[in-house]
């Protein structure tokens, strides 16, 4: 990828995507701190394609943007959830926390510092469909085949969970 | 190709008996309905204590001569210690396997019969079978550990068996005696166990009998300590106490643990470790004079007792007595010749007092079923326990021909020639010569007043004979009485001493192979002093045939009676013999008194102040903490997620910054 | 306009993702409707994603994708049960405020 466009690539999806994040956690309604995650996804996936990761680009937007906040949006209006209030109060969770996330930062960059001149523009082979497939059919079968187990047993929990209980049928 | 076999095999031989019990014991337990399938039942356990037996004889026939070990699977693994469950087949397992499984056999056989109609059938089946599984893992096991837990096994289905009938509470105490004697010998197995671990890091028997120079810093240690769990199993002094309570539980195991198998298994372990023991003379002698105090005392007892099955208990002790003198002069595979002989008659003798029992249960007017005085003249109602009962009392009377006649006299002539090299031996030959006269004696004594004279009982009673399924088993063991004894024949007959010289004690040096050998000092006295033997023979023969045929004549002449005579020979003696020499009692004042009253009194105030104080303080301090820390749990998520990022970032911050 | 400072490298990457991570964090430690934290536990996945992507490409090496493919897996599967409890919540509660659930509290 051409360096020019990958930097424009990268302020571009960087930006969105913390003003998606931002967006989530200061959002009154629901619905539009949904939305805003939606952004911050694409953003994502456009930074995975920044970095030519091709194919979790794409699977990014289908599961997640696609699939999984899909099923977010559908249940937040099923619910029909009113706005929250006071969500720019200042409480002492809110300050302790805050307080965590910013030593967090300075932590994790000072850890990530050493990492300042590495240059991302290198090949990345698995990048791609094919040898990812690979990798997944031969290496990583087993852990591959335990999530299609994991994925079942969501599915029946889910249904089990959600069901409406009549008590008065044992 | 032929070993391969056997060790396919092998797993059978172990797993047979503990499948058989599993599906007794929970079959009764799940489905009441079999509990009452008696002959279902009965054919299980016997078969499943047969087929062992037939693959056991399957190998001796095919037996090579070198020892196999066959591993299992690996029980636990870490540093040195490295145990796994690894059987062992050599000539001295063999044999013994073939003396449990073959009469365990005869006697499941037999209880088929003796237990009918017992509410708890399907469970002595089970407690049978599971305690054939033990004593197989004990003397087929290759390394302690095995040989241990076959040790306590048994001796767990020794305390499930004797305590049988537990609603009786004698019974159930006899059972307790029995497990707690046993426990101290137990320990004392442990300590030996472990002393041969730290030295030589290794429990299997091949390495102890190869490392004996090794363990020279407990050269006196480990034998004794191997001694002292024996006299618990095998009912030696100071721990002998047990085996004539233990008499409480059904005759067949009478027959099967308490005088076959489980008491010769402290005779087993000596001869397995014996190189051990030719290290430790000293603790040799002490074997020697111990036991034939054992011997002594046990006969003299059964003397003066009336009870038929108290009687062959005590005899029992005696006899485990000569084994192990025969053990103290370094005979071990004389020793075990007279474990096999002793199995064959002593077991045909508890299952002919089952017979004789069952039979006096049925008599009307009869207090005590077990006792002699009230039988008399039996041998014109029950022919074949009569006449089985008979060949057996003469075996163990030591009469010529019979096999208890050749193991004796084995053991005689192995304490004589022991005398050349140290002279305390020729005293325990005096007294073991000595107590075999006076097994003559009461042996001849009880199987008389049982079976001969006056009919004792209510008049018009007619005891019965026992039914085939009992019968059979006497017969067989009978036979094996009068036979065993041929494969050791005297060296004077200059024909080859099948076990000794053909079996047990075939070359491949000593201890290395799993094998035993005699003490070289005793065997070369033996050859020189060949000359001696044309002596012994006859003078212990003179002694048994003589006093049976004595004994015989005195009480058809006395009849009862002559228990009174025999009470004025022995003057106050009698009342002690009579009074089991006092040992329960000394033992309750020396020992059970003080600890009673130490913990009625130091222990109780120990207890109330100190352990429940401690109990106490625990738990108001529990208490009262969690009543301070208990406001942490709000219930709300996100204070746990707070203190559990904040627990995170403190750690990271620790990692990375130091 | 020159843009080779503004060239992003491997930090400039896992920066962005620390921000994410730590907005995530912050909204899931303030907010209290229980579907927006929990849609900030997705972009606190999201985050790890990123970083893992880029030591993926960093090393050139599978493991780093692959870690993403099974975690996108498990966010699936995790999200359907999660919701459902809410779900399940919002019917007993007719509330998904998540300080309303304190049946742990001693």
């Amino acid at each position: 990828m051409e360096a020019g466009v990958q930097t424009l690539l990268f302020w571009f999806f960087a930006i969105l995507g913390i003003g998606g994040g931002v967006g989530l956690i200061f959002n009154r309604n629901p619905v539009y701190s949904a939305l805003c995650l939606i952004l911050n996804f694409f953003s994502i996936s456009g930074l995975y394609l920044s970095l030519s990761a091709e194919f979790l680009a794409a699977i990014q937007v289908l599961v997640y943007a696609g699939a999984i906040m899909v099923l977010f949006l559908f249940v937040i209006m099923l619910l029909n959830l009113s706005e929250e209030k006071g969500i720019l109060d200042i409480t002492p969770t809110r300050l302790l926390s805050l307080l965590l996330g910013i030593a967090l930062v300075v932590e994790l960059l000072y850890v990530f510092r050493e990492f300042a001149d590495d240059s991302v523009k290198g090949a990345f082979q698995y990048g791609k469909v094919e040898p990812l497939g690979q990798m997944l059919m031969t290496e990583y079968l087993f852990p591959f085949e335990m999530i299609s187990v994991i994925l079942l047993s969501a599915l029946i929990g889910a249904i089990l969970i959600a069901r409406k209980y009549s008590y008065s049928e044992d | 190709m032929v070993t391969d076999i056997m060790v396919a095999f092998l797993p059978f031989i172990i797993l047979l008996p503990l499948i058989g019990s599993i599906i007794i014991g929970l079959g009764g337990m799940l489905f009441p309905s079999f509990r009452s399938q008696e002959k279902l039942i009965g054919a299980i356990g016997t078969a499943m204590v047969a087929l062992p037996f037939i693959i056991l004889v399957y190998m001796t026939a095919s037996f090579e001569g070198s020892a196999i070990t066959f591993k299992l699977w690996s029980w636990m693994r870490g540093g040195d210690l490295d145990i796994s469950f690894s059987y062992l087949l050599d000539q001295l397992s063999l044999l013994m396997g073939l003396i449990v499984t073959g009469v365990g056999s005869l006697i499941h056989v037999y209880s088929i019969g003796y237990m009918h109609g017992d509410k708890g059938y399907y469970k002595f089946f089970a407690y049978l079978n599971l305690f054939i599984f033990a004593m197989l893992n004990l003397i087929l096991g290759d390394n302690m550990v095995v040989m241990f837990l076959g040790w306590e096994g048994v001796g767990l289905c020794s305390y499930l068996l004797i305590g049988f009938w537990y609603t009786d509470m004698l019974k159930a105490k006899a059972a307790q005696k029995a497990f707690v004697a046993n426990r101290i010998g137990d320990f004392a197995l442990m300590v030996a166990m472990f002393l041969i671990f730290t030295t030589i890091h290794s429990f299997s028997f091949g390495e102890i009998g190869a490392q004996v120079e090794a363990l020279a810093d407990y050269r006196i240690w480990i034998p004794l300590l191997i001694f002292i769990a024996a006299t618990g199993k095998s009912a030696q002094i100071p721990l002998f106490v047990w085996l004539p309570d233990a008499m409480a539980g059904p005759t067949p195991v009478s027959a099967l643990i308490h005088a076959a198998t489980m008491v010769t298994s402290g005779i087993y372990l000596i001869a397995r470790v014996s190189p051990l023991f030719l290290a430790a003379p000293e603790v040799m002698l002490l074997i020697g004079i111990i036991a034939c105090l054992t011997a002594l005392i046990a006969a003299l007892i059964a003397i003066a007792q009336n009870d038929i099955k108290k009687i062959l208990a005590y005899s029992t002790v005696s006899q485990l007595g000569f084994m192990f003198m025969a053990l103290g002069v370094g005979a071990f595979t004389t020793a075990i010749f007279h474990v096999m002989t002793h199995a064959f008659f002593k077991a045909c003798l508890f299952l002919g007092s089952g017979s004789v029992i069952h039979a006096m249960e049925h008599v009307e007017g009869v207090k005590d079923p077990q006792d002699i005085r009230t039988m008399g003249g039996l041998a014109k109602h029950m022919p074949s326990t009569s006449k089985t009962f008979w060949i057996s009392t003469l075996a163990i009377a030591g009469i010529p021909l019979l096999s208890g006649f050749f193991s004796k006299d084995e053991i005689l002539a192995s304490l004589f020639f022991g005398g050349y090299t140290e002279p305390v031996y020729w005293g325990i030959w005096g007294i073991a010569l000595f107590t075999a006269m006076l097994t003559a004696f009461y042996m001849t004594r009880v199987a008389y007043l049982t079976f001969n004279g006056m009919e004792r009982f209510p008049k018009g009673a007619r005891p019965h004979e026992s039914p085939a399924v009992m019968t059979a088993p006497l017969w067989i063991l009978a036979t094996l009485a009068i036979l065993g004894g041929y494969l050791g024949l005297p060296a004077l007959l200059h024909v080859p001493h099948v076990l000794n010289d053909m079996w047990l004690a075939t070359e491949g040096g000593i201890g290395a192979e799993g094998l035993i050998s005699n003490s070289v000092q005793m065997v070369e006295n033996m050859h020189e002093h060949h000359s001696m033997e044309y002596l012994l023979l006859p003078l212990s023969a003179l002694i048994a045939v003589g006093t049976w045929f004595f004994t015989r004549r005195f009480y058809t002449n006395n009849g009862l009676g002559g228990d009174k005579k025999v009470q004025q020979l022995f003057g106050r003696l009698y009342s002690v013999m009579e009074n089991k020499f006092y040992i329960d009692e000394l033992y309750e004042k020396t020992i059970l008194t003080p600890f009673m009253l130490f913990s009625k009194y130091v222990v109780a105030w120990v207890e109330k102040n100190i352990v429940d104080g401690f109990v106490r303080a625990t738990y108001l301090g529990v208490a009262n903490v969690g009543e301070v820390f208990k406001r942490l749990q709000t219930g709300l998520v996100q204070n746990y997620l707070l203190l559990v990022s904040m627990g995170v970032i403190l750690v990271l911050a620790y990692i990375i910054f130091t | 306009m020159d843009l080779s400072s503004l060239q992003p490298s491997v930090l400039s990457y896992l920066a962005v993702s620390t921000l994410m991570f730590v907005l995530g964090m912050i909204g899931v430690l303030s907010r209290k409707n229980g579907i927006i934290i929990f849609m900030c536990i997705e972009l606190m996945l999201n985050a790890v994603n990123l970083s893992l992507v880029t030591f993926s490409k960093l090393h050139d090496n599978a493991t780093g994708s692959m870690m993403v493919f099974f975690v996108m897996c498990v966010a699936a599967a995790e999200a359907v049960v999660g919701l459902s409890i809410f779900i399940a919540l919002f019917r007993n509660k007719l509330d998904i405020d998540i300080n309303s659930v304190n049946i742990f509290k001693w």
